[in-house]
């Protein structure tokens, strides 16, 4: 019986990766052997370099890593403030405050795309980058997930700094923020990995090279009317996975655990 | 003094909160009154004439109906999936960091890569679930093409990418739970069935409650695929409410019909975060 579940959860691991290593497989072999398997067939990076051409993929991935980068430095900095606010100041209002903080939780600018469509429009921010990163760097799980943290650190720390001569700032930056550095690694890689994959938002607010994010490219250039073969499309998705998927492969603990605390909040 | 320093440390991220969310929910309401505004015919207040279009419209209807569907075939299958995958990884299983590694890997790509994937499994004729097909006799199919099967091949693609994701929230629960549990089991003499039935299940079910909320309001806001494999049809049989919203207000430029759907979807997401909120209440005496 546990040989046969044995055999059950391996068998599921296999399916579940299939679709990836036949990305691999049909990326790595030339268009006419996309569906004839045969391991002695000769290896090719060709789908590669033409998916590098056919897309202006170099563009798109400085778009992601300006993007992504913009982003969590934003979230850092603002979560940070906001986090400290709540956690230890007892200020008027700063239940309701909470509160409101905690709609963009249900409420995710996806949702928002129209309004938020308009307001772009009217900053002038419609096809910039900082138009797409504008709606997130707020963001109530940053500041729900850092007030957590700030919480459960001593007041008698803060307390001791102040006695010392630091200002407030001085105990945000070296009491709280380095004790609460698992947690920022934490936040950073569901940021990271959200906005490195989200999609919906930067296709609606951008609509040129120079703005598009990877996964909006790869749409344009994924969609069965733009004619490019199969292997040439895998080859470019799995180029525009791959950033994250290495990284995950290298640090999946660290992925699982952070994916872990960013679902239970 | 701490009245304002709370308030100006809060600020910047206030601002962007209230311009991005508070704001657009607001306006969003507010615009679902008025007509939208064209060159010739400024946008003027009509009351519920929005509401009443809604009412009347058969994509609406059939949208909202496929949010269902696709909510109902995808939450269980990938909870039931969810929690088998947490219950292996967790025993003593050859290989069990590499499976782990298989089951949760979908969760990290985005889902415009993975609708590239699978359009190749769906392709007729040359994809591979019509090889497979073939190998047996059957014919070939369009899979995407069929009004009858598009749902359904699209919710079994969301499975795959989400079942993983909720393995770890299970896999966390699991670890929690005291191993004398299991040991006490197996002296009554228990089966393996019958401890999961009778233990594990109600033990992980705040875990399966948290999960479920989750997994609904995902099914209300994942609509990246269909962009890739479907655009909502054919005639609108996968067809999604945010879909729609996207359709109506990018595609056909109706603003103010455009919001009107949009304050569903919120009235929607209101209703889950009540219903998460009671659920955290409830789990109080559980902690």
């Amino acid at each position: 019986m546990r040989k046969l579940e044995t055999a059950a959860a391996w068998l599921l691991a296999i399916v579940w990766v299939a679709p990836l290593l036949y990305a691999l497989w049909a990326s790595t072999h030339a268009a006419s052997l996309a569906t004839h398997f045969d391991l002695t067939a000769p290896l090719t990076l060709d789908n590669f370099r033409k998916a590098w051409t056919y897309a202006p993929f170099p563009r798109h991935f400085l778009n992601t890593v300006i993007l992504v980068t913009m982003i969590l430095a934003a979230q850092l900095v603002l979560c940070t403030l906001a986090g400290y606010a709540f956690a230890r100041f007892d200020f008027a209002g700063r239940n309701i405050a909470f509160g409101l903080v905690l709609v963009q939780l249900m409420v995710m600018p996806e949702v928002l795309i129209v309004e938020n469509y308009i307001t772009m429009a009217k900053l002038g921010l419609v096809d910039t980058i900082a138009g797409i990163g504008l709606p997130y760097m707020a963001s109530a799980f940053g500041i729900f997930l850092l007030r957590q943290t700030f919480k459960t650190i001593p007041r008698e720390l803060e307390d001791a700094a102040r006695v010392e001569g630091c200002s407030m700032m001085g105990a945000l930056w070296r009491v709280y923020v380095p004790l609460a550095r698992p947690t920022y690694l934490a936040y950073a890689l569901v940021s990271i990995s959200y906005h490195w994959n989200n999609f919906l938002w930067p296709l609606v607010i951008t609509n040129s090279v120079n703005t598009r994010p990877l996964t909006v490219g790869l749409a344009i250039f994924g969609a069965p009317e733009s004619g490019v073969d199969w292997a040439v499309i895998s080859a470019g998705t799995l180029m525009a996975v791959s950033p994250l998927l290495v990284a995950f492969l290298l640090f999946q603990r660290q992925f699982m655990q952070s994916f872990m605390q960013a679902g239970i909040k | 003094m701490k009245h304002v320093y709370g308030w100006l440390l809060l600020a910047p991220a206030a601002i962007l909160l209230i311009g991005f969310t508070h704001y657009p929910a607001a306006a969003t309401l507010f615009d679902s009154f008025f007509s939208t505004g064209t060159v010739v015919r400024p946008s003027r207040f009509v009351g519920l004439d929005n509401y009443a279009a809604l009412g009347s419209d058969p994509i609406f209807w059939k949208v909202l109906w496929n949010n269902l569907l696709f909510a109902g075939a995808t939450i269980p299958t990938s909870i039931a999936l969810a929690m088998l995958m947490a219950i292996w990884v967790n025993d003593r299983l050859p290989g069990r960091a590499l499976v782990r590694m298989s089951y949760f890997t979908p969760t990290i790509l985005p889902m415009v890569a993975v609708a590239n994937l699978w359009l190749f499994f769906y392709t007729p004729q040359i994809g591979m679930l019509d090889k497979i097909a073939a190998m047996f006799g059957a014919g070939s199919h369009n899979w995407l093409g069929d009004p009858g099967t598009v749902l359904w091949a699209l919710s079994v693609m969301t499975v795959w990418k989400e079942a993983g994701f909720f393995m770890i929230f299970y896999l966390a629960a699991l670890q929690s739970l005291s191993p004398e549990l299991e040991e006490a089991a197996k002296i009554e003499g228990a089966s393996r069935w019958y401890f999961f039935r009778r233990v594990t299940f109600p033990l992980l079910m705040p875990t399966t409650l948290f999960v479920l909320v989750n997994a609904t309001i995902n099914s209300f806001k994942l609509v990246d695929h269909l962009f890739i494999l479907t655009k909502g049809g054919p005639d609108n049989a996968s067809n999604l409410l945010l879909y729609y919203i996207y359709q109506v207000a990018f595609s056909f430029f109706d603003t103010a019909y455009a919001s009107t759907l949009t304050v569903v979807l919120l009235g929607m997401l209101a209703a889950l975060a009540i219903v998460q909120f009671l659920l955290i209440e409830k789990r109080v005496h559980y902690r």
